[in-house]
């Protein structure tokens, strides 16, 4: 399984890499190579040029201020174990970091990586859409920003055009005072989500406020179940809540069935996650 | 003489990790040959079709690119794989040709072979050569066996039918108190070995030399040979170290003949290295049966019989050993259990998938899920111990040798050697601590449900009809063994070297184990059915007997005097106060050969028992506890054995849980990679145990020792199945079919929720 | 293109396509065939090797992604005279059989216990839950693990 040829570019600016990238036309960015090389190896991608991040600065830091978490595109997922603050800057985010495949996966794979990859069933881009996240893309005619709702057209598929780089990825600022739970249910450990919740809410007065949840695993993007959160604001979190909640969700997501689970599996397995990490955000 | 050797029963350490744990271990993709090309073969994409044509110009025209080989480039008339075990005319038919042959009939099918600079030029070259297929409808199930024919030549998609029969179960199920009637399914999957296979092969105008040689390299020689036109002694196969077989590497497959025939027409050193995606559909697959078993017995739970019909959903071809699966299942239903009266069928339908073959505890596996099911089930319903019903139904010590079911066609009948099976039971209790644990059948504990299973099994090993050692005692003092065994990663290299240094009573350290390669010994016949420690060690110690003597002659020569007043330690020739050393004794090199005959296998038997933890909202099922107790006769390597025992269990668990070969119904293998076709891993199955016993050897050999390694996988999946059963009891969950996936342990909790409710 | 970096201790160079990856060009170029290749496409974890200490699945890397790089392959962790602690301890509780995966084993092992000599059962399963082994059942390894863990710092404190 050798990949086909391509030319190699490693670039030591942004600017000389979106340059690479419009003139191409047929290449594409690697950066830790994680999702990149095993399309490379069964030929499911055939990019004349790969143009490599490795010697351009700046883009691996994890920036913790009061206005957030800004992850540059580079941050590997060991990075971001690593750095302590994140257990109280964004402890959803590192909770569902922990999940993202396997110890040496974990040495290369990067955010921007994985979003851009933008598998239905990753962590990394179920928890953008979580947290109203915003990615900056920058291309040749310069820089743009972009929810992260809308950066995931479908299944492997985003908004960068074939001469954008993702930069950065930033959550919005977390505060003690919100509830939260990351969950889901993989074949093995390490392996994708055979469907995963991201919540995450304030309760106020005993109510719920300001309820997120994202998941994966059950739709061709990740998902914000819009209408089992507005099934959930301004109630409280007792077992019939729950329940509806968790029949609102069943309802609403439509997942394919492929080889690993029937559909209707994965919208009960989603209405299961859903239920229990509610009462977990609550213990 | 001095104090006997005792390495026989020692945990060595083995020899063969000093280089494997350095990466210094030689597999056959580390072998490079001066000149060498790559080859990748062309397969078919296409299900079942009628091959129109093959254009290769394009392909040709790419840089790098030596030779595109199609079928015509081979020969004119394709030869065919023949079957090494029981072979029949009536499977003729089905054998496969080298390469497609006017039809495909499986996607993964060998259309041509490309040799060029590198690999990955080779594999450019795949998209450029335009083939031109008719499809016609795919044949991917049972319930499509109209669809097409196969063999058109042949009438039906039916290859032949096995029989088992004992007693006479008509007239047992006549007269039972109780019978009950279910069918049961168990999935494709396979072997799955880490090292892919691969071939160096070598022509150098009289001789050829193929690299990556393993299970059966004199059998895989003899048809290399012929095919080829070649004699034997121009064919040379080498075993060099292997990365695991269980059963599927080394039988002879279309690579076996395309690379070496490749490298003759091209006149260079051709190396194939197969990567995983081409394995999975390349490779033998296996377990794929749906079957319908009655069981009967009478109202306090003596088995009657066993009567039903087996569909072995064995691909597109029968390789040389794709009978002996279905043969198993029918033959060896019954078990460690008494059971008089059978009567089962075992159907070998032909389908477009890749061809199946023997992969650990062949048949074994999927006959031990169906028996162990059924065994639960009439406990159940009789209102009996599940526990209780195993021990009246055990075959007795008193009752061996006790006669299996005889088989049909290749006419064959096989009895229990030796056994304490009752002992081994009570022993896998105890060691399970399932008195202590029973009480948790069913309960409800942190949102999932506990439950209990035990279950025997039976391990068939020591396939005749010989093996042949070859013992030279070097001119240094110290001993070559050459071996027809083959190793897969067993640990042969020391687990021969003990049985060695105990016949000869020399030092384990001055001998050294050479295996598998056809330069060894004239006649070998390789590893299978378990067979290496017993044919080969017993083949050890015929070779030790006959140097020992030709050393005391020789030895009584230099002394002068009679060779029985000679004794020997393995360093030295002693006759009273005269000796002389091994070393140097002759300026020559002391041969014998030796071969050990054997018609009667052996049976290793065991226990195993299961605790499980089941959440029916995800379908997940925890394995909180696994024991095996095997009592294998005689262990010559506990440590070996133990190894073995453990990895065999978590691949049966493999088998239960996640592996799946799952194929559309147009005959497309949906299962393309690790990513799909999932494998246990480290945190999977944390608490597997197994001990080893040493209650009956086997009479049949002069170790005792009974072939084991592959008992641990073959009732596993039985075992946990009973175990989810009795978990999920207040539902009456009852599975049916493996694997045990999350979906479907979930459909059958919904399913009995749902039936509960109407 | 060309490629150098620190191999095991020494400086390597090697010429390759852009297209080759680490794995290939340790097996191919550079003679060290210790890092095997059971599957190519990041799952079974036999081509681990260290880049810069990290353990990383080299078929999963370009060779030119390398450049300047110090890699460790199983060769850099073994020497002729002894087997490493690691290496005996593998031996000592059986855990290899067809040794096609242990070089992936060793170097990932090594990694993680040079990094968390202290890791627990719990951990190791989990970072070794990244190697495939068909043969030993992975409890043996676990083990073999566990007890190297003294060989680099880790205090026994139950003794």
């Amino acid at each position: 399984m050798k990949p086909p040829a391509f030319a190699y570019e490693s670039p030591a600016t942004l600017e000389e890499a979106v340059g690479l990238l419009a003139r191409s036309g047929n290449a594409k960015v690697i950066s830790g190579g994680q999702s990149l090389m095993p399309m490379l190896a069964f030929r499911l991608a055939s990019p004349d040029l790969l143009v490599d991040l490795k010697r351009l600065k700046g883009l691996n830091d994890i920036v913790v201020g009061n206005d957030g978490v800004a992850l540059g595109a580079k941050v590997r997922w060991c990075d971001i174990e690593r750095d302590k603050r994140l257990q109280t800057a964004h402890p959803l985010l590192a909770e569902a970091v922990r999940h993202v495949a396997h110890y040496q996966i974990r040495n290369r794979g990067t955010v921007g990586g994985s979003l851009a990859h933008a598998d239905p069933a990753a962590e990394m881009p179920g928890i953008a859409v979580a947290c109203d996240a915003k990615l900056t893309i920058v291309g040749p005619k310069g820089q743009r920003i972009e929810s992260a709702v809308d950066f995931f057209k479908g299944a492997l598929m985003t908004s960068l055009a074939a001469d954008e780089i993702l930069t950065e990825v930033k959550l919005p600022a977390w505060s003690a005072a919100r509830r939260w739970a990351f969950l889901e249910f993989a074949r093995r450990r390490g392996d994708f989500a055979m469907a995963g919740v991201a919540l995450h809410y304030v309760a106020s007065g005993g109510k719920i406020e300001d309820m997120h949840i994202g998941a994966i695993g059950v739709g061709d993007t990740p998902l914000r179940l819009r209408e089992v959160e507005a099934a959930l604001n301004g109630r409280q979190l007792d077992d019939a809540a729950i329940e509806n909640a968790a029949a609102t969700a069943r309802r609403t997501v439509h997942p394919q069935s492929d080889i690993h689970a029937p559909a209707e599996y994965r919208r009960a397995l989603l209405a299961t996650l859903l239920a229990r990490a509610l009462r977990h955000s609550a213990a | 003489m001095n104090a006997v050797n005792s390495y026989i029963g020692r945990p060595m350490e083995r020899v063969e990790d000093l280089r494997f744990l350095r990466g210094r271990g030689t597999f056959v993709g580390d072998v490079r040959r001066p000149g060498q090309l790559a080859a990748v073969i062309l397969r078919s994409s296409v299900a079942h079709g009628r091959l129109c044509g093959i254009e290769v110009s394009r392909a040709l025209g790419l840089p790098g690119v030596h030779r595109v080989l199609v079928a015509r480039d081979f020969a004119q008339k394709i030869p065919r794989i023949q079957l090494r075990l029981q072979p029949l005319p009536d499977l003729e038919t089905f054998h496969q040709p080298m390469i497609a042959d006017r039809k495909v009939r499986y996607v993964g099918e060998p259309l041509a072979v490309v040799v060029a600079e590198t690999a990955a030029i080779a594999e450019d070259a795949l998209d450029h050569i335009d083939v031109d297929i008719e499809s016609l409808p795919a044949v991917a199930s049972r319930g499509q066996a109209e669809a097409a024919l196969l063999f058109e030549e042949h009438g039906t998609n039916t290859a032949i039918t096995w029989k088992a029969s004992r007693g006479d179960a008509d007239a047992a199920f006549a007269n039972a108190d109780y019978v009950r009637r279910e069918q049961f399914k168990v999935q494709r999957h396979a072997a799955m070995f880490m090292e892919p296979r691969g071939f160096v092969a070598e022509w150098d105008g009289r001789k050829l030399t193929v690299w990556g040689a393993a299970k059966t390299a004199w059998y895989n020689r003899r048809l290399l040979a012929s095919s080829l036109g070649l004699s034997l002694e121009a064919v040379d196969l080498i075993e060099v170290d292997v990365g695991g077989g269980f059963g599927s590497r080394g039988e002879f497959y279309p690579e076996d003949y395309l690379v070496p025939a490749t490298a003759k027409l091209v006149g260079r050193p051709v190396k194939w290295s197969e990567d995983r995606r081409e394995h999975m559909m390349a490779a033998n697959h296996a377990r794929d049966i749906e079957c319908e078993v009655e069981i009967a017995a009478t109202r306090d739970g003596k088995i009657l019989g066993l009567r039903g019909q087996v569909w072995a959903d064995i691909g597109a071809y029968v390789r040389t050993n794709g009978s002996v699966g279905p043969r198993n299942v029918a033959q060896y239903m019954s078990g460690p259990y008494a059971i008089e009266n059978i009567d089962l069928k075992a159907t070998m339908l032909l389908t477009n998938k890749t061809p199946s073959g023997t992969y650990r505890g062949p048949g074994r596996f999927e006959t031990d899920f169906v028996r162990e099911r059924l065994l639960d089930l009439v406990a159940k319903d009789l209102g009996l111990d599940r526990v209780e019903l195993r021990r009246r139904n055990l075959v007795a010590d008193s009752q061996m040798p006790y006669e299996l079911a005889s088989i049909t066609p290749y006419d064959s009948s096989t009895e229990l050697d030796s056994g304490d099976y009752h002992a081994v039971f009570d022993r896998c209790l105890a060691e399970f601590g399932y008195e202590q644990k029973k009480s948790l059948s069913g309960k409800l504990i942190d949102g999932y449900y506990h439950g209990l299973a035990i279950g025997s099994f039976i391990e068939g090993g020591a396939a005749g009809p010989k093996e042949e050692a070859r013992l030279v005692l070097e001119t240094d003092g110290s001993l070559t063994v050459y071996l027809g065994s083959s190793s897969v990663g067993q640990g042969l290299e020391t687990i021969m070297a003990q049985i060695a240094a105990d016949a000869m009573e020399m030092p384990y350290e001055r001998i050294r184990v050479l295996h598998g390669s056809t330069t060894h010994v004239k006649d070998g016949y390789g590893a299978y059915h378990s067979r290496s420690t017993v044919m080969g060690g017993s083949a050890i110690l015929l070779g030790a007997e006959k140097l020992k003597a030709r050393i005391k002659t020789l030895g009584a020569e230099k002394l002068g005097c009679a060779p029985e007043q000679v004794a020997l330690d393995g360093e030295r020739v002693t006759a009273g106060t005269r000796s002389l050393p091994l070393a140097g004794l002759s300026d020559q090199t002391i041969e014998v050969e030796a071969e050990f005959l054997n018609k009667k296998y052996t049976w290793a038997y065991g226990t195993q028992a299961a605790h499980v933890a089941v959440d029916p909202d995800t379908g997940h099922v925890k394995v909180l506890d696994y024991m095996s107790v095997e009592d294998v006769g005689r262990m010559i390597n506990p440590a070996t054995l133990h190894g073995q025992a453990i990895g065999s269990i978590v691949q049966g668990l493999g088998g239960t849980f996640l592996e799946h070969l799952v194929y559309d119904e147009n005959g497309q293998l949906l299962t393309g990679s690790f990513a799909d076709y999932l494998l246990p891993t480290a945190s999977d199955f944390p608490k597997v145990r197994s001990v080893t016993v040493e209650l009956k050897p086997s009479p049949n050999n002069p170790l005792g020792a009974k072939g084991a390694g592959e008992g641990g996988i073959i009732p596993v999946g039985g075992i946990i199945a009973n175990a989810v059963a009795d978990a999920l009891r207040h539902l009456n969950v009852q599975p049916m079919e493996l694997p045990l996936s999350p979906p479907r342990i979930w459909a059958l909790v919904e399913a009995a929720k749902a039936g509960m409710m109407a | 293109m060309k490629v150098a970096f620190e191999l095991n201790g020494k400086a390597a160079t090697a010429t390759v396509e852009p297209r080759t990856t680490l794995a290939d060009c340790l097996r191919d170029e550079l003679g060290q065939t210790g890092t095997h290749l059971a599957c190519e496409h990041g799952v079974c974890g036999a081509c681990t090797v260290l880049v810069n200490g990290e353990a990383v699945r080299s078929c999963l890397a370009l060779a030119v992604q390398a450049d300047g790089e110090r890699v460790t392959t199983v060769e850099g962790l073994s020497s002729d005279e002894a087997l490493s602690p690691l290496q005996a301890a593998f031996r000592k509780h059986h855990a290899l059989q067809c040794g096609f995966c242990t070089p992936g084993f060793i170097t990932t092992a090594h990694a993680l216990l040079t990094q968390e000599p202290d890791a627990d059962e719990e951990r190791i399963r989990e970072v070794l839950s990244g190697n495939l082994c068909r043969c030993t059942g992975y409890m043996p390894i676990v083990e073999a693990v566990l007890e190297a863990r003294g060989a680099y710092g880790h205090k026994d404190v139950e003794r």
